[in-house]
């Protein structure tokens, strides 16, 4: 990538964190695209709203509970996280459940959101 | 017999399946993502509501835990741990995972 060349990405998230190794790889790449001082938007949507929960405690399924590094991203400058208020409704959950600040939209915004992505990435 | 579901109900259909052919009188003991089914206010609520007056309903604790919803159980389904889930392994004479 040429020195200066910003593009716009957007993580889409459709997992919920544990069951598969989606959100964990999701959150490094995430990670790693913001050192290359990119445009970075996280968008959760469907079972993957479930990955800003609050309150999640993972000693007894001894994995590494990786929830707190969704609230060191703005360390990161990564400060632009949606999340789809549908997916949040059908899933008995609010934007008070969730462990981070975010922009709760709906679908229809967030398919005009991501129409104006330069690059999308799905996990 | 003993039915075990591991995938959550708004990615697969593998409780809605398992749903409609485990005979009644059984248990269905729910892990991994499936456990986002026993909570309260979500999608599939009705109808492991339903269930509940065929079968007994399980929920794995650690995983509503490692979720972060572990207040959020709906009423009538036990939770059990680890070593439940054993017990519930051998207290029934067969069991079928839900892949």
């Amino acid at each position: 990538m040429s020195e200066g060349t910003v593009k716009k990405f957007m993580f889409v998230n459709r997992k919920a964190p544990y069951g598969t190794v989606y959100a964990l790889e999701a959150l490094e790449v995430v990670l790693i695209t913001a050192a290359f001082d990119q445009d970075v938007s996280l968008v959760f949507m469907d079972d993957g709203v479930f990955q800003l929960k609050k309150g999640q405690q993972t000693k007894g399924i001894e994995n590494k509970n990786f929830s707190p590094t969704y609230r060191a991203l703005d360390g990161y400058d990564i400060e632009k996280l949606y999340v789809e208020e549908e997916a949040l409704a059908a899933r008995g959950l609010t934007e008070e459940d969730l462990l981070v600040d975010v922009t709760v939209m709906s679908r229809a915004e967030l398919g005009k959101l991501m129409d104006e992505m330069d690059v999308v990435l799905s996990f | 017999m003993l039915h075990i579901v591991n995938k959550s109900p708004a990615e697969r259909n593998t409780l809605e399946s398992c749903l409609r052919v485990a005979a009644p009188g059984g248990a269905i003991l729910l892990i991994e993502d499936a456990v986002y089914a026993a909570t309260r206010g979500n999608a599939a609520e009705a109808q492991l509501r339903d269930a509940l007056s065929r079968f007994k309903v399980y929920a794995l604790a650690p995983d509503l835990d490692a979720r972060g919803m572990g207040d959020r159980i709906m009423e009538g389904v036990a939770t059990v741990d680890y070593g439940g889930f054993v017990d519930l392994v051998t207290e029934h004479k067969n069991c079928q995972s839900w892949l």
